[in-house]
């Protein structure tokens, strides 16, 4: 099923969570919502459950008004942060809980309901678990009863709130893959909010990538990573360095020195100059564009970092590049910094 | 004050796993010298005995001083047998009406937010800082022949002061906070994502409340109705103000208590209220029970 948001709104008191969000989602998609807390991606995948109404705008499911209905008439699977299991029930009750609610021709009689509450306790591989308590499961396993309770009322769509989020990091990676390889078994239209890109990168079809209310940028995981469309995003995924600047008359300048850099069409005015750390390279002071003294080295695992302090605009200020492993070099140094790929951006600040 | 009407406050959950704080070869630091720790217990123990312990078994001792038959006489007389009935009847509306206020009441507080919320939480426990027999003077002065709401409860043809309604009102005042004070902190901490898990499956209002919100409060519900019902039966200070006192129509068990030891029926007053003491016995038994419950059910997560 498709989902259609289009001109939501959202206020509470004086906080705008979402501002006039408007966004496609195709059937069967698995498509993430990252963004930092506070961007509105928990307010909207609330919305689009009816857990949450919007000030203004529409939602639509394959192309049907979807507001005119309550959260329990739109057959969502809705996967909550902390699981929300019923702590009263057992694996098994909290999986069949959906299908004991239903009313009329729907409900199916009890050994239907036994069937499939076992066939998905199968599907999630916790079969052997099903008459444990909540309390007695691990957080890997109360994810995995989460999402075959929800998967139980055979939903037309899959909502999940930051779904990895209480786990530790081995599981969760664990947890990633597996649920890859979930949704392409059972491929129901899937919507993830997270604020780990890493998460995102790996999971998810598409990657809707939100800052303060707004959607900064959609696209594939290797173009929002590759080709962020705006300065934030170039930020919120993967590392950056911010390098200073000015774009005067189409060309690049910190302070009165012309840098040998594109200014990549940005107008006149203040810049920043965003690039991965493993793309700038360490080069000889009097060639590069920017240059400074290493404050202080640090190593960890493959990767090797310097603080390099250089002159800004404004004073002084420290970028961090990254150090090839075997290169000899000693705090105190002078470097020079020679950004090999690197995106423009207006700067936002003054 | 009986046992049944001492307010019980439940004890703080015992702490578990403290860590010993140890030095050297496993000798605890926190530790006094025996004579000390005797000293303090011996303390504790004379005390309880002396204060709660006694008068416990004065109860009893005074009951059966004339005897097994005189015992069965006392609490098979008439005046008895209707104060008895009485204050089960009153104990049985005042526990559903708290049973159902309290869960009301927590509920809108731990699942909702609204104008008013604060002040509603501290009206709550107004009854535990009121004197009973203020409670009672208030209800006369509002409800009686000649207090504010008088006129119109005579034109409606009542009176509920002196009879029973007046009984059952100021006892559902007293024993109000019992059990939205057990389920308003457990309700908060609880939250609300379960209720939404539940009708986002598809669940009604109604299912979700029986299905999943009762169930998670069962056991502190329980616990809430147990004091409120002791407190109900026990019961004096604001009753006395509102009951006409009629011998077999407005007396209950504590009233009848007083009036049988003010006639100098020391074995009957006695024998009535060894009623009210093994009730507050059993009361405490049931409360040690369901601690035990609650502890568990908060552990569970």
């Amino acid at each position: 099923m498709s989902i259609d948001i289009v001109g939501v709104t959202k206020r509470f008191k004086n906080f705008t969570a979402l501002d006039n969000v408007s966004l496609h989602i195709n059937g069967g998609e698995l498509v993430a919502l990252l963004g930092p807390s506070g961007s509105g991606k928990t307010t909207l995948l609330r919305i689009i459950a009816g857990l949450d109404w919007p000030d203004a705008g529409e939602v639509r499911f394959d192309g049907e008004d979807a507001l005119s209905r309550s959260v329990r008439e739109r057959n969502v699977g809705f996967v909550f942060q902390h699981y929300a299991l019923f702590r009263h029930l057992t694996v098994f009750e909290n999986v069949a809980f959906g299908l004991r609610v239903r009313r009329g021709p729907g409900k199916l009689p009890e050994a239907r309901i036994q069937e499939r509450v076992n066939e998905l306790l199968g599907l999630v591989q916790i079969d052997w678990l099903a008459e444990r308590y909540p309390a007695q499961l691990s957080g890997g396993q109360r994810q995995r009863v989460a999402l075959a309770r929800a998967l139980a009322i055979s939903p037309k769509v899959l909502l999940l709130d930051e779904p990895f989020g209480a786990l530790d990091a081995k599981v969760r990676k664990e947890l990633r893959r597996w649920l890859r390889h979930l949704h392409e078994e059972v491929p129901v239209t899937s919507v993830l909010v997270t604020h780990d890109q890493e998460e995102a990168l790996e999971l998810a079809d598409r990657i809707v990538v939100m800052g303060r209310g707004k959607i900064e940028q959609v696209g594939s995981p290797g173009d929002v990573y590759q080709n962020p469309a705006t300065a934030f995003v170039h930020d919120f995924i993967g590392e950056t360095v911010a390098l200073p600047g000015e774009v005067r008359g189409g060309r690049l300048y910190l302070k009165k020195n012309a840098l040998a850099l594109d200014s990549q069409g940005v107008p006149d005015g203040p810049a920043q100059i965003l690039a991965r750390p493993h793309e700038v390279d360490l080069a000889e002071p009097d060639t590069a564009p920017f240059s400074g003294r290493v404050l202080a080295l640090r190593t960890f695992g493959p990767n090797r970092r310097a603080d390099v302090q250089i002159a800004g605009p404004d004073g002084n200020l420290v970028v961090e590049a990254s150090v090839p492993l075997d290169r000899k070099i000693e705090v105190g140094a002078h470097v020079g910094l020679l950004p090999q790929r690197y995106r423009v951006f207006p700067a936002a600040r003054a | 004050m009986s046992v049944a009407e001492a307010e019980f406050i439940r004890p703080l959950p015992e702490s578990k796993a403290v860590p010993k704080l140890s030095s050297g070869q496993g000798k605890p630091v926190l530790t006094e010298p025996a004579w000390v720790r005797y000293l303090l217990t011996a303390i504790a123990l004379l005390f309880i005995g002396l204060f709660i312990g006694l008068p416990l078994v004065i109860v009893f001792v005074e009951a059966f001083r004339r005897g097994w038959s005189t015992y069965l006489a006392a609490l098979t007389m008439p005046d008895t047998v209707s104060a008895i009935r009485l204050t089960l009847q009153v104990t049985a509306i005042t526990v559903v009406a708290n049973l159902i206020f309290g869960l009301a009441a927590a509920w809108a507080i731990a699942k909702f937010e609204f104008r008013g919320k604060s002040i509603l939480i501290s009206l709550i426990d107004l009854p535990f800082s009121v004197s009973p027999v203020v409670v009672g003077l208030v209800f006369v002065l509002l409800l009686g022949r000649y207090g504010l709401l008088g006129p119109v409860v005579q034109d409606l043809n009542l009176q509920i002061i002196f009879p029973t309604p007046g009984i059952v009102l100021v006892t559902i005042f007293v024993t109000f906070p019992f059990v939205a004070r057990e389920l308003i902190p457990l309700m908060q901490e609880q939250g609300t994502a379960e209720e939404e898990a539940a009708i986002s499956l598809g669940a009604s209002g109604l299912s979700t409340f029986f299905r999943v919100t009762l169930p998670n409060v069962k056991w502190a519900l329980l616990y809430g109705v147990l004091l409120s019902n002791a407190r109900a039966v026990g019961e004096f200070g604001a009753v006395s103000v509102v009951s006409g006192h009629i011998r077999g129509e407005t007396n209950t068990v504590p009233l009848h208590i007083e009036i049988l030891y003010n006639e100098y029926q020391f074995a009957a007053s006695f024998a009535v209220a060894s009623l009210l003491a093994l009730l507050g016995l059993l009361t405490l038994i049931a409360k040690t029970l369901l601690e035990h419950r609650l502890e568990g059910s908060s552990n569970e997560h």
